[in-house]
Formats: structure tokens, sequence, C-alpha cells
């Protein structure tokens, strides 16, 4: 007798741990889809987009839906891939999309030289605020648009700089 | 009153499913079919245009390797294609970063940080690296592993070089 008691007993207590675990697991999934199809929020740092952007770092709101629709447009804040470590996201501004011819300072701390070409099919041009120190599309050349990942929406710290970008 | 309540029970399980599908086939993998003859004979050895869906292949792709993006010579990787990012391209890596690479059309190329060189196994009919150059890694969106269907084709994607290239 004592044995089927403790084994319903047994039974009720794993019904209730794998519906807990179920629950946790959902709401990870939900997490996940959240995190990589609305929005997120991204800690960004460094030089090369003073002064939108702070040097010490800052938290974004990043909204994913409109690169996976296509619709980013020049002047839009981006999250991008880096194109020469995958690993890594950089914060740059797109200045012109597929199509476009787009004129630029070669080396601007140096000389006064520049360059105009034209953004191939698929490409998108980026740059950083700070042209003294960013290595963007100057260096690396039009980069295609499947490595967009989000477009910023809204600064949301530090607190006194609160605001769409 | 019974009615509401089972739609929206519906709609419920619905959206859960579709959650958790979505999270598995980002996170660790997803089964996907294989368009075109670019890389035949590792897929769609006889493409007819007649019959196409009948003889596609499907493979599965695993994302894990996402999470470091490390990647050896002959791997089928996935890969949104660099001049239209909706369209998803099946290609064989076969050059990574520092490796250099000779084509009839770029003559001895070095492969940048970060990218890789990608080929299809059907090179008369393949729109690949040799056209549009090196690929930032950041594109591939997953590893071929394994055919499953038709079923006499299951198995495993090999990983290999083929000959025709050169290397230095």
């Amino acid at each position: 007798m004592r044995v089927l008691q403790y084994l319903s007993q047994w039974k009720s207590k794993a019904k209730d741990g794998i519906q807990q675990s179920l629950r946790i697991a959902k709401f990870l999934c939900l997490l996940h889809v959240t995190n990589n199809y609305i929005v997120s929020p991204v800690m960004v740092y460094g030089p090369s987009m003073l002064p939108t952007l702070n040097l010490t770092g800052d938290v974004l709101l990043v909204e994913h839906l409109s690169p996976l629709l296509g619709k980013v447009v020049p002047g839009d804040v981006v999250l991008v891939k880096s194109p020469d470590n995958p690993r890594k996201t950089v914060t740059k501004r797109i200045l012109g999309m597929e199509g476009d011819s787009v004129t630029f300072l070669t080396d601007p701390s140096r000389s006064d030289r520049y360059r105009t070409l034209k953004v191939p099919k698929g490409h998108v041009w980026i740059q950083g605020d700070n042209i003294y120190a960013s290595k963007d599309s100057r260096q690396l050349g039009p980069i295609p648009c499947g490595l967009i990942l989000g477009k910023v929406l809204y600064r949301v710290w530090p607190p006194e700089g609160l605001g769409s970008l | 009153m019974g009615t509401v309540n089972f739609l929206w029970n519906l709609t419920k399980n619905y959206i859960t499913f579709g959650l958790i599908g979505l999270t598995v086939s980002d996170r660790y993998a997803s089964i996907v079919p294989v368009g075109g003859i670019s890389m035949s004979p590792t897929f769609n050895p006889h493409d007819d245009s007649s019959k196409r869906s009948l003889t596609r292949d499907f493979v599965v792709v695993e994302k894990l390797c996402l999470e470091k993006y490390k990647f050896s010579l002959g791997d089928v990787v996935v890969f949104s294609s660099p001049t239209n990012h909706k369209e998803k391209n099946i290609k064989r890596i076969t050059a990574l970063p520092g490796d250099l690479v000779s084509t009839p059309h770029y003559d001895a190329v070095v492969i940048p940080e970060g990218h890789c060189w990608v080929e299809g196994d059907n090179q008369a009919w393949s729109l690949d690296s040799r056209s549009f150059g090196p690929i930032p890694l950041g594109l591939v969106r997953g590893r071929v592993t394994h055919i499953v269907w038709p079923p006499h084709r299951v198995g495993k994607v090999e990983r290999m070089t083929p000959k025709s290239l050169t290397h230095f």
C-alpha cells in the first residue's frame, strides 16, 4: 500500500517538474524570438560614433524588423556584423544604398583627397560619425545588406541622453 | 463561451508551437529544401525541371557553428547572398582567411580576415565567389550536415575539397 502511495506522490511531483520546466522553456523561446525579431537592448561603446554615441558606453534599443523587410534608409544608425570578424558587432550610420554614388575622404587626418564610387547591388555604404576614428566602408568597402542586424531606435542609457537618435 | 475558449486555446497552441519552432531552427538546426543544380552531384544530382519538387533534396542545417564561426575547408554552408540578402544560397567553402585563390577572372586573391571563398560543386552552373568575390563569414547562416530526403539519398554530407581548384 505504502509503495503505491509513494509512487503516486512521486508521479505528481514529476508531473509538476515537467510542467515547470516546460513553462521556463516556453519563456526562453519567447525571449529568443523577441530578442532576434522585434527589439533588443544592446550595449555599445567606442569612439567611432562620437558625438552621436558616447565613448564610454550607451545602451540602445535596437529594432530587428526593418532590416528583415529591407526598410532601412540612408541616415539610419544600424547595428552591423563586422565584416572582418563575424563575432563582433559595430554601430555605424548608413550613408548610401545600392545604386547611390558616395563621395568620401580617403584619409581625413592627413589629406583632402576624396574618392567617389557607386554602391553595388545588395550592398550599403556605412560610416561612423567620427570620421577620424572609425573603421568602416572607407576601408572595408560597401557591405552586404545581410550583415545588418538591426536599426537603432532609442537610447535608454545614460538617462540624460534618453530619446531617439 | 465554449467556442471562444476553444479558439483561444487553439491560437495559444499555435503561437507556442511557432515560438518553439523558430527558436530551435534559429539556434540548433533546421531542415531546408535545396533548389537548383549548382551543388550537383552532392545535392540534386538528376535535376529535371519537369518534376523538380519531387526530386528536390532536403538537408539538415545545423546552427551551432554560428556561436564561434569556426569553419573548415570543404564545409557546405548556407549563406544569404551578398547581392540579395533575402535569398539563401548553399555552397562549399573552398578557401579560408589567409589562403590564396586563383581563378580565371580574379588573378590570385588573398582571402581577407573574416571572409571565405565559396564555390558550387557544379562549377559550370554556379554563381559563387568566382563572380562576386570572397564573402564575409557574417553572412553564413548554417552548416549543412545531412541529407534527409529523398529516402534513397539519406546520408551524411562529406567534407571535401574539389581538386579542380588550384591552391598554393
